[in-house]
């Protein structure tokens, strides 16, 4: 290994990335965009409401003063009226989950429709029905102590670890693949360079950059949300640091062979978008069926996010997750010892 | 001189087609070899063979004698024929870049004098013109101050001022001593710079040596070309041979004072004459039957 020619291909990579304005700036983009985008929508109070259609209405706006629907429902935040000229228009908005509940207003028994296909139906069933309890005994309510998790703070390190993992792959594998197409690696073959020289170069110019976007995003949103952490920001960055390394050499993996960009584009999607859905990027997976639990194991994503929201939201030390750490390093190494060995420059 | 590069019974499959058959040929150091052949003859198969780039079905490879070895990328310069850089670097990012792959790089202001990239030295890959990009392409061949050059169809592209200057930098490389191996489907450009060609079709070499050599073996005669109503003699009894054209006669002759003074004494009026010296193309004609650029 000559650290001198793996840094010469090093800074070569860093300076195309940077230059590359397009794609730089996406990068940053990206994950900023979502995160805010997310924050925000999902921490007003649309999150929970529930959409009640109210006929017959002819204006827009619901008369809920003379209607026979039950006063504590008029006041409950969670609940959002909305005028429905007929009981057909209403069936209809209600079998295409348009609206959750569908609410006669002049009924005497207090008519309702739901569609028993919606979640989000039945829970607002519950509510309606609730509403009729008012003023009688109801259980006594508690309120948890301790930190509170906002949904912001679950989901920075999906959407950075999702961005992380999208940048390895495609930053690694695809342009590799696309070097190989047009000559470039070719050319880099002709010299003394060696494919570990190479390899080693790319990966460690992909996790700078992936380490630089992440630490530039991470303080953007800070500066927006004010981001809980309760554990080491150093162990954050490890596990950062640890799962961007375990991308990339499964980038390098895909990279290893080929020439053809449109094959390349096709796995990286078939190996990306299950990452996405099923390593906690976006929600939990407590309550899914245990074998979408035994599959999310697999995922190198889903060992970087349950350290990385450990250690922010439990503050766990390196020793809780030392498991996921060396899952995480383990597999980098097999990855990278794979892709080194069915490496070709121009095959 | 001895052999700087042997190459023995080379051959390569690509599944069912062979693109090099039993390719044998020795390059003598310091001089310029050159692979001519129409495109698909195996010319870059063979040549990226010889550089360690593909693998070779079977066949030995020697250079000073030996199996290449680690040492021979240090010792070589390639110019492909088809290949790519990183393009938001600079011409002057990307001499630096490969300069500092190899132990012992050339001076980089030598480089950029020499192949006339001192304008260009800010400029990015991707703003290149096909013939800066090809000054910039021989600039990384000869980056590692090698020993041997491989130029893979070098000229390809080029405008013949281009040309014309590529060839004076190549002219300069084989007067300090490197030893050079191009390949080119132009028979000019072989004629101008090799010392020794192989004429490859169909992936094999059907002829091999110094151009004079392979013009007097194959084609030794030069063409006296005469309109058809200058030619007033009965064809026979003639120290020459003739070929009879539509509009026009052909006398071939070995030597042209010879047969021109032999033209002027028959009284054949000589006002229309054209003359035809042989070169690799029509040696190339003569062995395969077709034309280099078919």
């Amino acid at each position: 290994m000559n650290l001198n020619r793996i840094w010469a291909v090093f800074q070569a990579r860093n300076a195309e990335f940077f230059r590359d304005r397009a794609a730089f700036g996406w990068n940053f983009a990206f994950p900023f965009l979502i995160i805010v985008g997310f924050g925000l929508i999902f921490s007003g109070r649309e999150y929970t409401q529930f959409k009640v259609g109210v006929f017959p209405s002819t204006g827009d706006v619901v008369e809920l003063s003379r209607s026979t629907i039950p006063p504590a429902l008029h006041k409950d935040r969670h609940v959002v009226f909305l005028p429905i000229p007929d009981r057909t228009e209403g069936e209809k908005l209600l079998n295409h989950h348009k609206i959750d509940l569908l609410l006669d207003a002049n009924s005497p028994v207090h008519a309702y429709w739901i569609n028993d296909t919606s979640p989000n139906g039945s829970i607002a069933e519950r509510i309606f029905l609730a509403s009729f309890m008012a003023n009688q005994h109801i259980p006594e309510k508690g309120i948890t102590h301790g930190v509170q998790v906002r949904y912001i703070d679950w989901l920075l390190p999906g959407i950075l670890a999702m961005n992380m993992m999208f940048s390895a792959l495609w930053g690694v594998g695809y342009v590799i693949v696309r070097y190989r197409k047009n000559g470039a690696l070719k050319r880099l073959k002709a010299t003394p360079l060696t494919a570990l020289e190479y390899l080693s170069a790319q990966m460690f110019s992909r996790i700078f950059l992936l380490m630089f976007t992440l630490c530039i995003v991470w303080f953007g949103t800070d500066l927006i949300f004010d981001i809980h952490v309760q554990g080491s920001y150093f162990l954050i960055s490890l596990i950062f640091l640890l799962g961007g390394l375990n991308l990339c050499s499964i980038g390098l993996i895909l990279a290893a062979r080929g020439t053809s960009e449109e094959f390349t584009s096709g796995i990286l999607n078939f190996i990306s978008w299950p990452m996405m859905f099923l390593s906690e990027v976006w929600f939990s997976l407590e309550g899914s069926p245990p074998w979408v639990h035994t599959l999310s194991r697999f995922f190198p994503l889903t060992h970087l996010l349950t350290a990385a929201r450990r250690v922010m939201s439990d503050g766990a030390s390196f020793a809780d997750v030392r498991w996921e750490c060396g899952i995480l390093l383990f597999s980098t190494l097999i990855c990278l010892s794979v892709a080194a060995l069915l490496f070709s420059w121009n095959e | 001189m001895s052999a700087i590069l042997e190459v023995i019974r080379l051959r390569k499959h690509f599944s069912t087609i062979e693109a090099v058959r039993e390719v044998s040929f020795q390059v003598k150091a310091g001089t310029c070899f050159g692979l001519l052949g129409p495109n698909g003859a195996g010319k870059t198969t063979t040549m990226e063979i010889v550089e360690d780039i593909i693998t070779p079905t079977s066949g030995q490879i020697l250079y000073k004698g030996q199996p290449r070895s680690s040492a021979f990328r240090e010792e070589i310069g390639i110019q492909f024929q088809h290949t790519s850089l990183l393009n938001f670097l600079t011409v002057e990012e990307t001499l630096k870049t490969f300069s500092r792959l190899y132990k012992e790089p050339e001076d980089l202001e030598e480089i950029i004098n020499r192949c006339d990239l001192s304008a260009l030295r800010k400029q990015r890959n991707n703003r290149l013109s096909g013939g800066q990009t090809q000054r910039l392409m021989l600039a990384l061949a000869l980056i590692n101050r090698p020993q041997l050059i491989f130029l893979d169809e070098p000229s390809t592209g080029l405008d013949p001022q281009s040309r014309r200057n590529l060839w004076n930098i190549i002219t300069g490389l084989k007067n300090e001593g490197k030893t050079l191996i191009l390949t080119t489907h132009s028979m000019e450009e072989a004629e101008y710079l090799c010392d020794e060609i192989a004429i490859m079709d169909q992936g094999t070499i059907i002829a091999m040596g110094s151009p004079e050599h392979l013009i007097q073996a194959h084609c030794g005669l030069i063409s006296i070309i005469l309109p058809r109503s200058a030619w007033t003699i009965t064809a026979h009894n003639l120290p020459f041979t003739i070929q009879e054209q539509d509009n026009e006669v052909i006398v071939l002759t070995p030597e042209i004072h010879v047969g021109l003074q032999t033209l002027m004494d028959l009284g054949i009026n000589l006002k229309h004459v054209s003359i035809h010296s042989p070169n690799l193309e029509d040696v190339f004609l003569h062995l395969t039957g077709k034309k280099l650029r078919e």
